[in-house]
């Protein structure tokens, strides 16, 4: 059983291993800087599908299959599901869990659904609750925009400060024996709501919760930035790590050259995302494909993976609200 | 911005908001109004270059319908070019340029049909139609209506 | 000849100024297209309301006409009109029947052409 140190971090009994991963991205990303680290691409963002809601599907239902795949696992040997994505009622995951028929847990955070899924099997493997669990999430864009903001075809300005929703998606298999990249440490995100109200400006809005999680842990854990070689957040974008480095040394910790963040690496600048990319696809993709791969070569050792959420509704935003935000927080090692 | 110093949350929520609103990346100011004024000056002589030549071509039409054609014709151009998919590129270099216009007004209803229509005609396309442009046919039309009753009442005495 | 190329400038002065006028509304405050199209809408109306926008429409043409606030304005001036002729079923009615042609023609349009083609994602 996991033991709770501090007051919000977890260190595992028994260390749980990714045994299986595989990220699926769209266009768009495939040419960004990260284009070689990931497992699969494809040209056509619909999928062949009718409607974007079945495209992200499709894509999720991919990711699942090649996840399997690279683990050399069968569909029997899965325990458990969990996952989520940005739809309401997260349909793209409630039809996939239909689809592979496990055992499923839905489970939403926004963009902070990979460290959720990946915290939250962690503890089950390591409570003995089954043997190998799928943990998978992911965003289209297309979907995204008409859920989130509006049409496609609606021709207004984004602002300088927006961020452009992946399309791309990311399955990780747990286990509890293996080599390779493991999961020490989970720590649970509280919600933080510091008064952003625009949802164009999630880096923002975002980064207060980021803070809050990371110090948290390094307070927990008695460590600092530098014990680290990469802390990597999820899709707060350039402004929303500026403001997160900013917050951070308020609180007397300094992250420099180990600090990293999803939305900002996945494309570059003359893909016109302005702040980056965003989507709970974003960091699962990452974590899949560049993260890990690196944790392999032994170039990064230690890894804290932390996407930021935002779990505000359309109504909710509509009817004034401001955004309350999240970030789970997992600390992988090799 | 120094927030670890105040008590109330509401307190720290301001000093945050003020910090991100000084340090959020600007857009570029005489860019962007440049291309707002260039794409919106031009659809608008666009539109007087339709009026000149229904002239020409119909000199007895009234000009109230003339600049009725004028609108007819632009917003057709609109939700066809829409409907290409090339419009929004042209938004996203006018900005308020397409937005103010009425190709705005167009834009947002032909665009609003394609999206909505994957869910059904009825409820998708037929209910949905609207969706960004409704506000301005439901004030447009409520004020139209009050103004008109103030105008018969000032006309009763 | 003179006379024309006049007022195709003054055409693309004050359609780009409107326009201008939004822009750095949406710099300043962030405002999203359904409330720019609605402020703009009353803005017009008001004007129009008042017998003020006739007289840019006198000056500017299209300039005055293509832009939202002309749509404003020609949903007032068609009350107004109708209430003096037709009185209060005029007041009622005039709004829209002088805008009619733009609105119906945007519906059936826009039916049309999303029978024909659908939204496609986007790649910047």
């Amino acid at each position: 059983m996991a033991k709770k140190i501090g007051v919000q971090t977890y260190k595992l009994d028994n260390p749980v291993y990714i045994v299986g991963r595989s990220s699926i991205v769209g266009d768009k990303e495939a040419k960004g800087p990260l284009s070689k680290y990931f497992l699969k691409s494809t040209t056509d963002d619909t999928m062949g599908e009718s409607t974007y809601e079945k495209s992200e599907r499709s894509f999720m239902q991919k990711a699942i299959s090649f996840c399997l795949k690279n683990s050399k696992l069968n569909n029997a040997d899965i325990d458990i599901l969990i996952g989520g994505d940005l739809l309401n009622q997260m349909v793209t995951t409630n039809y996939t869990a239909e689809k592979f028929g496990w055992p499923y847990i839905g489970v939403y955070s926004a963009c902070s659904t990979m460290s959720e899924s990946l915290a939250v099997a962690a503890c089950l493997l390591d409570a003995n609750v089954g043997k190998y669990i799928m943990c998978v999430t992911g965003s289209h864009f297309a979907s995204a925009e008409r859920q989130f903001r509006g049409p496609l075809e609606l021709a207004s300005q984004r602002q300088t400060y927006s961020q452009w929703t992946v399309t791309a998606m990311g399955a990780t298999i747990l286990g509890k024996q293996g080599k390779g990249p493991k999961i020490t440490h989970v720590c649970f995100g509280k919600v933080v709501n510091y008064g952003v109200k625009d949802i164009a400006n999630m880096g923002a809005a975002m980064a207060p919760a980021a803070m809050e999680t990371l110090v948290q842990f390094f307070l927990d854990t008695k460590t600092s930035p530098n014990d680290y070689d990469l802390i990597i957040t999820g899709d707060l974008g350039k402004f929303g790590s500026d403001v997160l480095k900013d917050l951070l040394l308020q609180k007397g910790f300094k992250v420099g050259k180990n600090f990293s963040d999803c939305g900002h690496i996945i494309y570059d600048a003359s893909q016109k995302t302005f702040q980056g990319g965003s989507g709970a696809g974003c960091s699962a993709s990452v974590l899949n494909s560049y993260i890990v791969d690196k944790m392999e070569q032994k170039v990064f050792r230690k890894v804290i993976f932390m996407p930021t959420g935002a779990l505000m509704s359309t109504t909710s935003n509509q009817q004034g609200d401001s955004i309350p935000c999240i970030s789970h927080l997992i600390l992988l090692e090799i | 911005m120094r927030l670890e110093k105040v008590d109330s949350v509401q307190e720290r929520n301001k000093l945050y908001l003020d910090y991100i609103e000084a340090k959020s990346p600007k857009s570029s100011w005489a860019k962007s109004l440049f291309h707002a004024f260039l794409v919106g000056g031009g659809i608008c002589v666009f539109g007087q270059t339709v009026s000149d030549v229904l002239k020409a071509c119909f000199p007895l039409l009234d000009v109230n319908i003339i600049s009725s054609w004028v609108n007819v014709i632009i917003i057709s151009i609109t939700i066809i070019l829409t409907g290409f998919g090339v419009f929004d590129r042209i938004g996203r270099y006018a900005g308020a340029g397409t937005v103010i216009p009425i190709t705005g007004f167009a834009n947002a209803i032909g665009s609003s049909a394609l999206e909505f229509k994957k869910e059904g005609l009825v409820f998708g396309l037929g209910a949905k139609l609207f969706y960004v442009a409704g506000p301005v046919i439901v004030n447009g039309v409520t004020f139209s209506i009050i103004v008109g009753l103030i105008y018969s009442l000032i006309g009763l005495f | 000849m003179l006379e024309t190329i006049l007022l195709y400038l003054k055409v693309m002065f004050v359609g780009g100024t409107i326009c201008m006028l939004g822009q750095i509304l949406v710099i300043r405050t962030k405002i999203t297209t359904a409330r720019i199209l609605v402020l703009f809408l009353m803005i017009g109306a008001v004007l129009g309301g008042v017998g003020i926008y006739g007289y840019l429409v006198q000056w500017a043409g299209a300039g005055a006409t293509v832009p939202i606030t002309g749509f404003g304005n020609a949903l007032a001036r068609g009350a107004i009109n109708g209430a003096k002729t037709d009185g209060l079923f005029g007041a009622i009615a005039g709004g829209l029947i002088a805008t009619s042609a733009g609105v119906s023609m945007a519906i059936a349009v826009a039916y049309l052409i999303a029978l024909c083609t659908s939204s496609r994602t986007k790649k910047h």
